[in-house]
């Protein structure tokens, strides 16, 4: 089943794409077997806080871009947000090599009540024109909102025209909050946008190219790859639109988190030919062992990769041994996004650690590649065994505080914001890295091992603040069943 | 109770206010109050990221950030309606979670595909529940007319059941109407100073929002109170209007959020005379606070005098109404800095424009300042890089978007408003008499760490 049509202005959300889901309670290992055999269902909430949106997700991806502008066409909201990537664009600007982090620009077409009668097409028009003015961008991202799509506006012809009028790349995003219950699903429109408007068929093809498809984690790969005579082009944080536009000519894409690149590492393969290195990214010993020696084949230098292995095993692996008696035993949660919560979960287990639970934004039984190598949940399984009380939660709070009530975990390790918060609350050390690349890899490891021995060492803090907490869950909750309130399909 | 609008205008660069759905966040402020949110997935979390974390990283607490209780409409209820949804979700909130008081906000998905909110919420309130219902679609405007609409529904629908009719006012009882809750990333702070200082001077205070309020309790106080005090240019009369309809109550309108002793000062006596209230005891309490307030002030002068690389003497500021009058009159009045181009940013209504720069034509007896309303990051940086700032580097009040701008013009810039995304706010406060000095302090720090 092809899943990629850049052909369409929209892509599916995931839910329809891929089936994914966010309702599941049980284990790993039930899990991994109910999405091979198509038997995944979802199941919904009739109690539910806040969650995220794909807006967000789609404006990551396109604000980061040094050298575009963003548009966020909606009421005022939707945009007053999006600072939050003008600091993190600025914050990790010196993990990435940008000396000079620009301003980002972001606009909202900030639509009113006279909008969501007459219509806000006029406003968008006259704001891409203004913008280009502005900003004189590359190109020019509009996401769409669920006012927008509610009042009809048809954003896909005034980018058109906007296009041919500006002669740069005015790309619609179509991404609102309403359609997709997976917010990853934000990931794949600003994809989708960038693999049908600005990403060129490739007239050269270079074998000293790597595709990067990540976040902002610092730089790894520019050492990593100079053992393969290659660099990286990273996708789509702190790239070019230039930069953007020659990703068809990479000799391979890797993905940092493939639930993040699953889509465009896809639209890479199937539609400008690019390799996509399928299996699930190198978090723990023999996952890393795997990767390497996977993109050793795809770029033909297999014995670089095997003299890499043993030259990387030989430097890191015997500091590995005194960190795994330090943290032997210990009892670890794990909260955060598909594929960085099973990358997590193996690195916790190669560490000596024990996983007494997870709850995982969403699941993606299949990802675009369509294939079961890229399983990063049957990975972990396979490497490190089952995980007990493997959830798929959203960001449900209330779910989580009961788990954490119970389970009583000795650290908990998250990767995404809103969620920490209540490891300290428990007292229990928590740990939260922005930089997704922070434990890749065998020295990765090392970085994450000595981190998680100061986090669970330094419990300070949080201890004193357990003390004094106040929680607003009624002590009927805290003795019902986690999953009480997910019931039947949705 | 007249809803205020915002001035209709263009799109718009640097965002500088949350939507009328941010105004959950006045919920969370009032200590057991629990906002329940009708409206898309993303949509509360947008707004607590903007106005709760990257905004002074005040943080959730008890009722904000992930706690909220949500909808998260999709498809299906946009396109059959999401009321049942929302029915569902408050029958499971009064198990969950633990409040005094429920706020239902619907948001643009809700108010567009006309979801009767209004209804589900009665249904509660006839069972005795404690719950209102607003109407805070993001279109409507931004989180300050939210803010309003909040008001007004938790007073009509909540407030009003606890208020015996012709029930008897309090002398010395007010109710205050300030800062914008998580919108000023120092509010936490302010109004606690606020409630120390009018508490000082003999009052009993209503705060109504922050860690010193006494939570919903307070709020059914409202009717009881002597009077209501407006401590803003415009946010919070309208408030105030209502409230004179409805129970009686007149009310006191200073625009000025007092900064400093000179101005706190004034503030109290302002308050004292419309309260026609023991005078006495805030003439005392006056006193032994300037005692301190002078202590510190005449250390600080061995800096002040004698600083001889120099200190900026003009400044902009770029903020919402409220703290740019009042940084304004504090910089004017107390350190004789000169004002060079002052914006306000929080699109205060058509109606209370000229009132609000008038303030600026009298900011100290031969002090006027030159304001205009702008809320477009683009327009308002290229404003300030075309001021006349005289022959010393400027400082600059504003917010994380003008750091660019100040750092062009070789400035010092201190983050007062929304985003402050380079400050991290516990109860900092910059009002009253302990406001001012740690104002002095972090205006002062900021300037000469410029060499650091």
């Amino acid at each position: 089943m092809k899943k990629i049509n850049l052909n369409m202005p929209e892509v599916e959300v995931r839910e329809n794409r891929l089936g994914s889901i966010t309702g599941f309670q049980g284990n790993a290992e039930e899990l991994v077997k109910c999405s091979g055999s198509g038997k995944l269902c979802d199941q919904k909430r009739s109690f539910s806080q806040c969650l995220d949106c794909s807006i967000s997700k789609a404006a990551c991806m396109v604000t980061l871009i040094q050298d575009a502008a963003v548009i966020c066409h909606g009421p005022v909201g939707c945009a007053s947000c999006l600072h939050e990537f003008a600091f993190t664009y600025r914050v990790n600007a010196p993990l990435r090599n940008v000396a000079r982090p620009t301003q980002r620009r972001i606009f909202s077409t900030n639509i009113g009540e006279e909008e969501t009668v007459y219509g806000g097409g006029d406003k968008l028009a006259e704001s891409i024109r203004s913008v280009y003015k502005r900003t004189q961008a590359k190109a020019i991202f509009v996401l769409s909102t669920c006012a927008a799509a509610i009042i009809g506006d048809d954003i896909e012809s005034v980018t058109d025209e906007a296009e041919k009028e500006l002669g740069i790349p005015i790309i619609a995003i179509f991404c609102e909050g309403f359609r997709s219950k997976v917010w990853t699903s934000g990931f794949d429109a600003g994809y989708h946008g960038i693999a049908r408007k600005l990403i060129k068929p490739a007239e050269v093809h270079r074998k000293d190219i790597i595709n990067v498809i990540n976040f902002w984690g610092s730089d790894v790969f520019t050492q990593w790859f100079a053992a393969f005579g290659a660099k990286p082009n990273y996708i789509t944080p702190y790239s070019t639109i230039d930069s953007l536009s020659h990703s068809s000519e990479a000799a391979v894409t890797i993905q940092a988190c493939p639930t993040l690149g699953s889509y465009l590492g896809a639209a890479l393969e199937q539609e400008f030919g690019v390799p996509e290195l399928k299996t699930p990214p190198p978090y723990g010993v023999a996952q890393t062992d795997r990767w390497f020696r996977e993109l050793g084949r795809i770029l033909g230098k297999e014995e670089i990769a095997e003299q890499l292995i043993v030259q990387k095993k030989a430097e890191y692996l015997p500091q590995l041994e005194k960190i795994r008696e330090k943290l032997k035993g210990k009892l670890a949660y794990v909260t955060a996004g598909a594929a960085h919560g099973h990358a997590l979960l193996s690195v916790l287990r190669e560490l000596g650690l024990r996983a007494v639970g997870a709850a995982i934004f969403h699941h993606d039984p299949v990802y675009d590649s369509n294939t079961d190598e890229a399983d990063a949940l049957a990975q972990t399984v396979r490497d490190y065994g089952n995980i007990p009380n493997y959830n798929v939660c959203d960001k449900q709070e209330f779910e989580l505080v009961n788990m954490l009530h119970h389970l009583k975990p000795d650290v908990l390790l998250a990767r995404h914001g809103g969620m920490t918060l209540w490891g300290a609350k428990f007292g229990i050390p928590s740990l939260l890295i922005g930089d997704e690349h922070f434990s890749m890899g065998y020295e990765g490891l090392i970085r994450y091992g000595n981190r998680l021995i100061e986090v669970i060492e330094n419990d300070e803090f949080v201890k004193n603040l357990e003390k004094h907490t106040i929680n607003p869950y009624t002590s009927w909750w805290l003795e019902q069943k986690p999953y009480t309130f997910l019931k039947g399909e949705g | 109770m007249d809803i205020c609008k915002n001035k209709k205008n263009n799109s718009i660069n640097q965002v500088r206010y949350g939507c009328a759905l941010g105004a959950f966040h006045s919920v969370s402020a009032i200590p057991g109050a629990m906002p329940i949110a009708h409206c898309g997935p993303g949509c509360v979390d947008k707004q607590y990221m903007s106005l709760g974390f990257y905004n002074g990283f005040q943080g959730g607490g008890y009722s904000g950030g992930a706690v909220i209780p949500s909808t998260n409409l999709q498809e299906n209820d946009v396109v059959f309606g999401g009321a049942k949804r929302l029915q569902e979700l408050i029958e499971a909130s009064l198990k969950i979670l633990k409040a005094d008081l429920f706020v239902v906000l619907n948001g643009c998905i809700g108010e567009l595909v006309g979801d009767d909110v209004g209804a589900v919420v009665d249904q509660f309130q006839k069972q005795g529940i404690p719950i209102v219902n607003a109407e805070t679609g993001g279109f409507k405007g931004n989180n300050f007319i939210g803010h309003e609409i909040v008001v007004k529904a938790i007073i009509e629908q909540f407030v009003d059941k606890y208020t015996a009719a012709h029930s008897q006012k309090q002398k010395g009882l007010i109710n205050v109407w300030s800062e914008l809750p998580f919108q000023n990333t120092f509010w936490r702070g302010d109004l606690a100073e606020l409630k120390r200082i009018l508490q000082g001077a003999g009052f009993r205070v209503n705060i109504l929002f922050g860690n010193n309020s006494e939570g919903v309790e307070e709020w059914k106080n409202i009717p009881k109170a002597q009077f209501n005090l407006v401590i803003s240019p415009w946010l919070g009369l309208s408030t105030a209007k209502y409230l004179e309809e409805k129970y009686d109550q007149p009310y006191l309108h200073i625009p000025v959020l007092p900064i400093g002793a000179d101005q706190t000062a004034e503030f109290l006596r302002k308050v004292v005379n419309f309260a026609d209230h023991n005078k006495q005891k805030a003439e005392e309490f006056i006193a032994a606070e300037e005692k301190e307030y002078y202590y510190y002030l005449e250390h600080f002068t061995d800096f002040y005098a004698e600083y001889w690389w120099g200190l900026p003497s003009s400044y902009a500021v770029i903020g919402d109404s409220a703290y740019n009058l009042a940084i304004n009159k504090f910089l004017v009045k107390q350190l004789g800095l000169i004002p060079a181009k002052q914006i306000i940013t929080d699109n205060p209504p058509e109606r209370y424009r000229p009132a609000i720069s008038a303030e600026y034509q009298k900011l100290d007896t031969d002090v006027s300042a030159e304001v205009v309303f702008l809320e477009d990051g683009y327009e308002i940086n290229a404003l300030l890089e075309n001021v006349n700032y005289g022959h010393r580097p400027p400082i600059i009040f504003g917010t994380t978007w003008e750091r660019d701008t100040t750092k062009k013009l070789g400035g010092s810039i201190v983050e007062v408003g929304f985003p402050a995304s380079y400050e991290v706010v516990l109860n900092k406060k910059y009002v009253g008499y302990r406001g001012a000095l740690s104002l002095l302090e972090k205006i002062f720090t900021t300037v000469i760490s410029k060499s650091a």
